[in-house]
């Protein structure tokens, strides 16, 4: 946290180690860091290899589903005659989350150059940068160094001299939490309202303007360049010895309740108890951890101890009944109201649902009404089995996987912190008198 | 499709008096360049219409008309558009628009008193409600994505971090 950024000793700075230096902002200042070395290098290979390096190096999508780049990557057939489109995720709306801002506004050039080696790798002349329209700051360094990009040769028709045509665009979301699922994105970034799309087709087949398309995270792609650099035996070293599934350095956001809040880098496997305690600086004074959500509002709430016991790589918070999501660690301490956090959970997804499906749209609904009810202190013990139906209505049944999002802090939350919904019904303030005795 | 006449402008914000186009001189030259990005004219529509509330601090219909016939959409089709993002407004609204992060990770960390201080300062009566001088509207704003940060703000394109109830008097006197 805190800029200029001076990192933890046990952090693992990779894609961090920059963040916070205003030259590394600038073409020069990134060229003097080793900045489009990479790409050089890339648009001398054939797209496969570069393919097959980013496959080696086991890197798996950090927007959340943690995916591996490299297949993905494959899925998109190469001489087919069509347009091939890379798109780069840059709608970080998940509650909790908030490192690709960091990566475009210290490294903006990395994720140029990572976008136009991913460009090139799947065969597209043009890669999207689709960013959130609240992120005013880093769509300007983005702008900024993409400009400076194509005055410097680096893009546009004759990329670095290499005879090959590499764009790179800016386009501004206008504030939609959905566009960061990958359909809604690209039916956003084709000026449609921001619907999630049936999957198949899938976007290697038909994606953007009805074209093969990559949709790749901000982090994905800013790790790109290192490894073309390094090596993939490099990137690989960074996971557990025990877990060669998860590779590589992750940033974690870190926010709530806690004393060191910001953005922080660590090799895979890194021990969780270690990393909110030491790295993080633990509980507010006099405050103890009462819940954490380790990847983004959508995954599953920890207790403490599972927390304290959980690996941070894709593995290990499955281990412990959640998931590494975005990296968007949320902690919440004994001073705050569980179930009002949930409740605010809800609501935030019921602002968000696009609305297309019924039982997202109802879903998330009536489940902030009825948390939001419980938490005034109005609710009753019927409510907690009706916050199961619904949320069992609403998982597994949708277009996208909002609506699960929605469901899945509540079923976590009901599962792990009962006690709390309980003893808000139990003080609860009005009563219900019937009309006939 | 296409060859719609803007029609009058009928609103009470700005001057009155016919419609003025917004894509007319620079503007109409910027979204030309705009549009060899995308392979289809649609494509262009988010960002134009960011072109037209940076211009004219909202979307009116007759903008959105505007901007249907350059694109060769129908207004329909571009009201459609508008009404799902929320960052276009589809009214006038203060001088400065006040939006302060209340989702969960914030509202842990004191969201909803920074909201308060805010519309206490800026004599709104409510969220959502332009004060009576016409300078400021405050709404909750779902995640802004700077958690870390908390409670991050935005007063039009600016974007502020760490902001606490007793901050807010010292950042309102910036917006005069």
């Amino acid at each position: 946290m805190g800029y200029p950024h001076t990192p933890h000793p046990r952090e693992t700075p990779v894609l961090s180690q920059h963040f916070g230096e205003m030259e590394a902002t600038t073409l020069d200042g990134w060229r003097t860091r080793g900045g489009y070395a990479a790409l050089q290098r890339a648009l001398g290979m054939a797209p496969a290899e570069i393919v097959t390096v980013v496959k080696d190096s086991g890197l798996r999508g950090r927007g959340g589903a943690g995916f591996p780049t490299g297949v993905k990557w494959s899925f998109m057939k190469p001489g087919d005659g069509k347009p091939h489109y890379l798109c780069c995720n840059a709608d970080e709306s998940e509650p909790g989350t908030f490192k690709d801002r960091e990566i475009m506004r210290w490294t903006p050039h990395a994720l140029v150059e990572g976008c136009a080696i991913g460009a090139y790798a799947i065969g597209a002349e043009t890669a999207y940068i689709y960013i959130r329209g609240e992120f005013t700051e880093p769509i300007a360094r983005m702008e900024a160094a993409i400009e400076e990009a194509y005055a410097a040769g680096i893009l546009g028709k004759n990329a670095m001299g290499s005879g090959k045509t590499v764009n790179v665009w800016v386009h501004r979301g206008a504030g939609a939490y959905i566009c960061g699922e990958e359909t809604a994105l690209m039916n956003s970034l084709e000026g449609r309202r921001g619907n999630p799309r049936i999957k198949p087709p899938f976007p290697a087949v038909a994606g953007v303007f009805g074209q093969p398309t990559t949709i790749n995270n901000v982090e994905t792609l800013a790790a790109v360049p290192q490894i073309l650099n390094n090596g993939a035996e490099w990137y690989k070293k960074f996971s557990r010895s025990d877990n060669p599934k998860s590779t590589g350095t992750k940033l974690y956001s870190v926010c709530g309740n806690i004393a060191r809040p910001g953005n922080y880098e660590v090799a895979m496997g890194f021990p969780f108890k270690d990393f909110l305690y030491d790295v993080c600086g633990g509980p507010l004074p006099g405050r103890k951890f009462r819940a954490i959500i380790p990847g983004g509002i959508s995954v599953p709430i920890q207790t403490v101890a599972e927390a304290e016991a959980s690996l941070m790589d894709y593995e290990g918070f499955v281990a412990q009944g959640t998931m590494l999501g975005s990296g968007g660690v949320i902690v919440v301490d004994d001073a705050q109201n569980l179930v009002k956090f949930i409740a605010r959970a809800a609501r935030f997804f019921a602002h968000e649902s696009c609305a297309q499906c019924t039982q997202c749209r109802e879903g998330t609904a009536w489940t902030t009404k009825i948390l939001e009810r419980i938490a005034a202190g109005d609710g009753t013990s019927e409510d907690l089995d009706t916050l199961l139906e619904i949320a069992d209505n609403m998982t597994g049944k949708t277009i996208c996987v909002l609506s699960d999002s929605c469901a899945t802090p509540v079923v976590s939350g009901l599962k792990k912190f009962r006690g709390d919904f309980e003893a808000l019904i139990k003080k609860k303030t009005h009563v219900l008198v019937p009309a006939f005795a | 499709m296409g060859g719609v006449e803007a029609p009058a402008d009928t609103s009470h914000h700005g001057h009155g008096g016919p419609y003025q186009p917004v894509f007319v001189g620079a503007r109409r030259q910027e979204l030309d360049e705009l549009l060899a990005r995308y392979p289809s004219k649609m494509a262009a529509l988010l960002p134009a219409l960011w072109m037209v509330q940076h211009d004219r601090g909202w979307v009116s219909d007759e903008a959105m008309a505007e901007v249907a016939t350059l694109l060769e959409l129908t207004p329909a089709y571009v009201k459609g558009v508008v009404t799902f993002y929320t960052m276009y407004h589809q009214h006038p609204v203060g001088r400065y628009f006040v939006q302060v992060c209340t989702t969960s990770p914030c509202q842990v960390c004191g969201a909803e008193e920074v909201v308060d201080a805010f519309l206490r300062h800026t004599g709104c009566q409510e969220l959502g409600v332009t004060s009576p001088d016409d300078r400021f509207t405050v709404i909750e704003v779902e995640c802004l994505g700077a958690c870390g940060f908390a409670t991050p703000v935005m007063i039009n394109e600016d974007f502020i971090e760490s902001v606490t109830p007793e901050g807010v008097p010292e950042l309102l006197a910036r917006y005069k």
